[in-house]
């Protein structure tokens, strides 16, 4: 009772402590832990970077970034942009960021797409599709994705023939351990063509899906715009490919002991775009299936009593609030996907990594190296994950 | 009105929904596309599976040479029968390796011991002391006439399993203090643990394992050696020391706050606040997703051959240079496969079944 009544006196007492700087006072003391830990991150990085000098100024390896602009003396074999054995370190970092964004958005389309599909095929009413979907996300999840990436560079290289015993799946594509070899647009004016009619058929179709709408509005009719609209971007110029006949496609053909023109697929881009692909579709197929889990059972029913299709419902009601669900989880998908696009370094793709990676090799400034693949990849992470927090507003409920 | 009842009384019963034909109507030939479904993937089975049961099985070559295995056609088993040693223990002592045999064992039943919701608490502190405990004397022996095995001796799964174990028993307390951290309210704490989370998760775990091999000898005064599987080990707890933090901030964030007032008010200082009210509630939720974060660190592990440690990919993978067994890489990324494989799918399996017995409680 005393011990109570002296609490009850001393917090009744004006809050004289907020004044003195005894140690017992929380303001002061919050001020004197952050001091201290301040000091301890200060200490300990001045620790490091005294014993990397000194370790740098025994092993006289240079520092700073002046080494970009110096001669590489490496080509590397597949790029974007031309490359020569003269180029600067520079120059090949450029061709290693540019390998890297490559595989990254053609891997983050395709893992999306297949994702997708997957994460509704998991949920379908058809025993064997679901069941095939389940085991597919089930054994892929659990296999560490640099696993997965051998098995397919072992396979694309060792599992298929020689140039000269090419497989030819269709006419002008070969598979062999040279690569996959594409037909390629070859130089031809009837390209120019194909790039008017297209962007003609994108605005008959929009103009026409525009009236579409105005129409459905007013009579209640509307005509299926998906197939229109396909029909009439992709047909024309395909026409005029055709019309244009052989001059139009630089098809590969064997030549010796390897193929002459065309477009390659080299097995490690096709390996690391497999991988990437495939490994990060079972983990989108899952973040889809749970958005559509996540949409009240009510919404598909009420769809249904209004008289929409399945896949109208799908499309229309179901998807869209589903998205709110998926879109945060799956832009940290895509962000792994660019993050594990660094494995190629294990298969020999030439990314941002492996370029580094033989920069630090040749010159010894592993600080550098590091350091720059650190900002390359924090760069694109917030790129991206600014891109998406921006389509995530778009399709957030927007609340009265 | 007596008509209609009679109508409906006289309507025959429902035809029991029964037997393969009707189930197979059911969730096999709803529709006629479902149907179309049903028997363009029964046609791809056709096509695809009798082609691997002749390989796997018909065709493969249990002993024999590699001459032998290339004149079946089929799958190599001798191939594993050959170098299965190998790809497990690495190139560990081969008389010695009933050590790294009971060490495995002994982690995975430090593992299953802990799934056990009843050793929750102090108990698992001495049961991961002593399984892990058992499981380092065994590999490195050095006492009980065991011979002195070095870490860069180590191999294959039980390299794997340190590397996993350890990286995540190591990573947790730090990922504590980070999530801790983040949510504190005092600016510096919060900003170093803020730039801290975000720049791990925002670069590749190479370009840590890099650093950590690389540049941890540059950070480290000279006369301090420091060996490759210490090194791979400090990269893969500072990397998922930053994961464990977010997983950990997602329960701290759920415990309401009239629990953090309420120790205020029965006079607890903060770190009694955390140590006894909120950090049991909050750990106890995010079990399951820290589960899911070990499932991610074990197949992450496979990422150290880069750096030259040979865990259980890598021991495969090296297997393959044998210039006497070229070519079966298919049998030798099928085994460990299967290995991984079956310590992430048990994992997943517990985790959900954890989420839904935890959950129970919670869901009305």
């Amino acid at each position: 009772m005393q011990s109570f009544d002296g609490r009850a006196k001393a917090d009744a007492a004006p809050r004289a402590h907020h004044l003195t700087l005894s140690i017992n006072n929380p303001t002061v003391r919050a001020i004197l832990w952050q001091i201290g830990l301040g000091l301890l991150v200060a200490l300990a990085g001045w620790y490091l970077a005294s014993n990397t000098m000194a370790n740098l100024a025994r092993l006289s390896i240079a520092s700073g970034f002046g080494f970009l602009d110096r001669e590489a003396g490496v080509q590397i074999g597949e790029s974007l942009i031309a490359t020569g054995p003269r180029d600067s370190y520079g120059d090949i970092f450029v061709v290693g960021l540019l390998n890297t964004l490559k595989v990254s958005g053609v891997g983050i389309v395709l893992a999306t797409l297949l994702g997708i599909l997957l994460g509704i095929a998991r949920l379908s009413s058809n025993w064997l599709v679901a069941r095939l979907a389940a085991f597919y996300v089930e054994t892929i999840r659990n296999i560490p994705l640099l696993l997965q990436l051998f098995i397919w560079y072992a396979l694309l290289t060792e599992g298929l023939p020689g140039p000269r015993q090419a497989l030819e799946p269709m006419p002008g594509i070969f598979l062999s351990n040279r690569g996959l070899k594409l037909p390629a647009p070859a130089d031809d004016p009837v390209w120019a063509w194909v790039a008017v009619l297209f962007a003609l058929g994108v605005l008959v179709t929009l103009a026409l899906s525009a009236w579409n709408r105005k129409r459905q509005l007013a009579t209640g009719q509307r005509l299926p715009m998906a197939p229109i609209g396909a029909a009439l971007t992709l047909l024309p110029p395909l026409l005029a490919v055709l019309l244009a006949g052989g001059g139009a496609l630089d098809v590969p053909v064997l030549q010796g002991f390897n193929f002459k023109g065309g477009m390659t697929l080299s097995p490690e881009f096709a390996a690391l775009l497999f991988g990437l692909t495939l490994y990060t579709a079972a983990f989108i197929a899952e973040i889809v299936r749970s958005g559509i889990l996540a949409v009240p059972k009510g919404q598909t029913e009420a769809a249904t009593a209004l008289g929409l299709s399945r896949g109208t419902a799908m499309r229309l009601v179901i998807l869209p609030q589903a998205l709110r669900v998926i879109i945060p989880p799956t832009t940290s998908q895509f962000l792994n996907l660019t993050k594990n696009s660094s494995l190629a370094v294990a298969i020999g793709y030439p990314d941002f990594v492996a370029v580094a990676n033989t920069a630090i090799n040749q010159t010894g400034q592993a600080v550098e190296g590091v350091l720059s693949i650190m900002i390359v990849y924090l760069v694109i992470s917030l790129a991206l994950s600014g891109f998406m927090n921006w389509y995530n507003r778009r399709v957030a409920l927007v609340e009265r | 009105m007596t008509e209609i009842v009679n109508k409906a009384a006289s309507l025959p019963p429902n035809r029991p929904r029964l037997g393969l034909w009707a189930w197979a109507r059911a969730n096999l030939f709803s529709s006629w596309y479902n149907g179309a479904l049903t028997l363009t993937f029964a046609y791809i089975a056709w096509l695809v599976i009798p082609g691997l049961v002749k390989w796997g099985f018909v065709n493969a070559s249990l002993n024999g040479d590699a001459a032998a295995c290339r004149a079946a056609g089929g799958a190599c088993w001798s191939f594993i029968a050959e170098k299965w040693r190998f790809i497990l223990f690495g190139t560990f002592p081969d008389d010695q390796q009933w050590r790294p045999t009971l060490a495995i064992l002994a982690t995975i039943a430090t593992l299953v011991i802990s799934a056990d919701r009843r050793t929750w608490g102090r108990p698992l502190l001495f049961i991961w002391g002593g399984g892990l405990g058992f499981a380092a004397l065994m590999m490195f022996g050095g006492v009980l006439e065991m011979d002195f095995v070095p870490t860069g001796l180590w191999g294959g799964l039980p390299l794997t399993l340190a590397l996993s174990v350890v990286g995540l028993g190591a990573s947790f307390p730090l990922g504590v203090l980070l999530a801790l951290g983040r949510t504190s309210e005092l600016p510096v704490m919060r900003g170093l643990s803020v730039v801290y989370i975000e720049l791990v998760r925002g670069v590749p775990l190479i370009s840590i394992l890099f650093m950590a091999s690389v540049m941890l000898p540059l950070f480290l005064p000279q006369d301090v050696p420091i060996d490759k599987l210490l090194r791979a080990l400090i990269g893969i707890t500072l990397f998922s020391a930053a994961y464990v933090a977010e997983v950990v901030r997602g329960g701290l964030q759920a415990i309401p706050r009239g629990q953090v007032e309420a120790s205020k008010a029965l006079g607890l200082g903060y770190w009694q606040r955390q140590r006894l009210i909120i950090l049991p509630q909050a750990l106890a939720l995010v079990i399951p997703p820290l589960v899911n974060s070990f499932i991610a660190i074990f197949k992450d592990t496979s990422l150290v051959i880069i750096i030259g440690l040979l865990d259980l990919l890598s021991t495969a993978k090296s297997a393959l240079t044998d210039p006497a067994w070229r070519g079966f890489y298919k049998e030798a990324y099928l085994f460990v496969g299967v290995i991984y494989f079956l310590f992430c799918y048990a994992l997943s399996r517990y985790s959900r079944h954890l989420e839904t017995v935890l959950g129970r409680g919670r869901k009305r």
